[in-house]
């Protein structure tokens, strides 16, 4: 008699509850039951549910009866956080919810915040650009995570080293810019932190070059592949009509064929003024999401290129609004030691001006105040339609914020992938929709 | 609204900002015609194809560049459907709660943000209930994909949707008490200790208004 496989008597006839061990014990254990129905509890902790999402299924046979996801593993309160902190800090808080695409979320957040304050049109341009620079850079970062552990968890090794070759090369310019990899709260209400440094556009430049090249490597590993088209064509079904409804948007909804794209459609941190095209397939099917992300890569290397041009063209041009009531008082640069303050501002309010060093201290201590109101800003994050709903009564910090986040909506249509295919496609489908479990729980 | 000093002082001027000084409501009145925008062709075509019109709406709010719809709840179910099936607003975004202690009477808030693929359009309904007594119909029949948002509005606010399938917590663990993004549940933390001196926990320390 084995161990691993107890049964216990219960209304719905008797039930074993298997926890592990060999499956060939558990099978002769079982060998006599009729029934067949098999509930599988798979994760929040295995290596193919892209973090900690928990699945629950019931298997007839091989086949998925019933799905449910099981989220809040790494729910940690950063809607609540944000409350208590000024209108600047909520930027580092927002930041790590979708961990894979930090800048998005920062720049929802910001012109969220700038809408309140009524000064969406006093951003400078450069800083906008720049916005529109480093989102395009992280949504080929983000993609490439998608692709490389997407094909990762359907058994393809190789295009996971490729494609995170790829991202660390993305990485190396936000470290250059930011200080940081990840998490950056780079992009601030306003504007942006600090202006980049002065060979960054040259090194993106040769970036651009490299990655257009790199990415043929990855599309010459999938593209028409036997294995792969057998694993992901026709997997993980869901159509326009299901897509509206769940409200599922990004990469899973352009695979309808509905060509909807935030940055075409509202238009925000001046995206109208880049050509770009929006990709569709017509298959519903996780390979016609993996196409779209593969074909996005090179849209977002040429609206980079085009932002490099402005760039150049912008070169020298302010990063934050002149309203010094709101920009934030201390220029930042990069020293041995981290990112800080500049020693040149440092040396003024110490040394010089008794006025700017009761405004630094009262802007970065207790912040600028926001007109009451509410606001809703969206944007078109690498997983769909990302965007902060946020209410100020007033004050100097946020009486509400709210994400409206892509990956908890689009999640929401596993059952509908799944039920009725085999339990192997799961672990496609899942990998399909990108869900980023700190974009879920936040 | 009116600004006073550079850094919003009011009264004694006392700058230190220490002191529990009372929040303010976030609320607007409500928007005279025209709107502006689509707005007003929102409204129209709303008023057309919904006859109940001024019964069901409390209050249209333009701020922003944002159109609000203030519904009764005894009638978000039917608007809703208008919305969706006449004026073509296919996509529900979801729900979220807001939380007005003071707003005695409608403490609690649910935010619907709603798109129209078709027209590129994008308007946002708001249902207040009290507190003592906190449902609101459930719309998931009109949009699936509210199914979750509901149940993290739940879970976040204990706003009860009536009709919602299976209406349980979704982020916090099924047993945990209270409901977290209440403006009366404290936000927890401890106090850190740093070179010597003690931070105390964020929602104690001195707080600007």
């Amino acid at each position: 008699m084995s161990t691993f496989a107890s049964s216990r008597e219960t209304t719905e006839g008797r039930i074993y509850s298997v926890t592990g061990g060999d499956w060939d014990d558990v099978a002769r254990d079982i060998g006599s039951a009729k029934e067949e129905r098999v509930v599988v509890n798979m994760g929040p902790q295995h290596p193919s549910t892209h973090g900690v999402l928990r699945l629950m299924l019931e298997l007839e046979g091989e086949t998925i009866t019933e799905l449910r996801c099981g989220i809040g593993y790494l729910h940690t309160g950063i809607e609540k956080n944000t409350e208590y902190r000024t209108w600047t800090q909520g930027v580092t808080f927002v930041t790590r919810m979708d961990y894979l695409s930090p800048l998005f979320n920062e720049t929802a957040y910001c012109l969220a915040t700038e809408k309140l304050l009524n000064i969406t049109d006093q951003v400078p341009e450069r800083a906008s650009v720049i916005r529109v620079l480093m989102m395009e850079l992280n949504r080929i970062s983000s993609h490439m995570v998608a692709l490389g552990t997407g094909a990762l968890e359907l058994g393809a090794i190789t295009p996971m080293f490729f494609a995170f070759r790829e991202r660390e090369r993305v990485l190396d310019i936000f470290e250059m810019v930011s200080g940081l990899r990840m998490n950056m709260a780079y992009i601030r209400p306003g504007g942006v932190a600090q202006d980049l440094p002065s060979d960054t556009v040259p090194k993106i430049r040769e970036l651009v070059k490299d990655l257009r090249k790199n990415f043929k490597d990855n599309e010459k590993l999938l593209v028409g592949n036997s294995i792969w088209l057998k694993r992901t064509k026709d997997v993980g079904y869901l159509d326009l009509a299901g897509c509206i409804t769940l409200g599922v948007t990004g990469p899973v909804l352009r695979a309808t064929g509905m060509p909807w794209d935030l940055r075409k459609t509202e238009p925000y941190c001046g995206y109208e003024d880049y050509k770009f095209d929006v990709i569709t397939t017509y298959t519903c099917d996780v390979y016609g999401r993996f196409l779209i992300r593969m074909q996005e890569l090179e849209q977002s290397l040429r609206i980079i290129e085009q932002a490099c041009d402005k760039l150049d063209k912008l070169n020298g041009a302010p990063v934050m609004v002149a309203d010094k009531k709101i920009a934030w008082p201390a220029q930042l640069s990069l020293g041995g030691d981290g990112l800080g303050n500049s020693l040149d501002h440092i040396r003024q309010i110490m040394g010089t001006s008794m006025e700017a060093l009761i405004h630094h201290f009262k802007i970065v201590t207790e912040g600028f105040r926001v007109p009451a109101g509410q606001v809703y800003a969206p944007v078109e994050s690498p997983r769909g339609e990302l965007a902060a709903q946020i209410v100020s009564d007033g004050g100097t910090r946020p009486y509400r914020v709210h994400f409206r986040t892509p990956s908890f909506s689009n999640l929401q249509s596993t059952s509908a992938m799944c039920e009725g295919s085999l339990i192997a496609d799961v672990v496609a489908a899942v990998a399909s929709i990108d869900p980023v479990m700190g974009d879920v729980d936040r | 609204m009116s600004e006073k000093g550079m850094f919003g002082v009011a009264g004694t001027g006392d700058t230190s900002g220490y002191g529990g000084l009372e929040r303010q409501q976030a609320s607007a009145n409500s928007s005279q015609r025209p709107y502006g925008s689509y707005f007003d062709d929102i409204a129209d075509q709303l008023e057309r194809a919904y006859p109940e019109f001024n019964d069901a709406i409390e209050r249209v709010v333009v701020d922003r560049g944002e159109l609000t719809l203030h519904i009764k709840r005894e009638k978000l179910v039917e608007v809703a459907l208008v919305l969706r099936n006449k004026l073509r607003f296919e996509v529900c975004l979801g729900v979220s709660g807001v939380h007005y202690p003071a707003d005695t009477g409608r403490e609690l808030h649910a935010v619907y943000p709603l798109l129209s693929m078709t027209n590129n359009r994008r308007i946002r309904l708001e249902v207040s209930v009290p507190d003592s007594d906190p449902h609101i119909p459930s719309l998931v029949e009109v949009w699936a994909g509210n199914n979750w948002h509901e149940r993290e509005t739940f879970d976040m606010f204990g706003i009860i949707f009536d009709g919602h399938p299976a209406l349980t917590r979704i982020l916090m663990p099924d047993d945990w008490p209270g409901h977290p993004q209440r403006k009366d549940y404290p936000l927890g933390g401890i106090p850190v200790e740093y070179i010597g001196a003690t931070v105390p926990a964020p929602d104690e320390r001195r707080s600007y208004r």
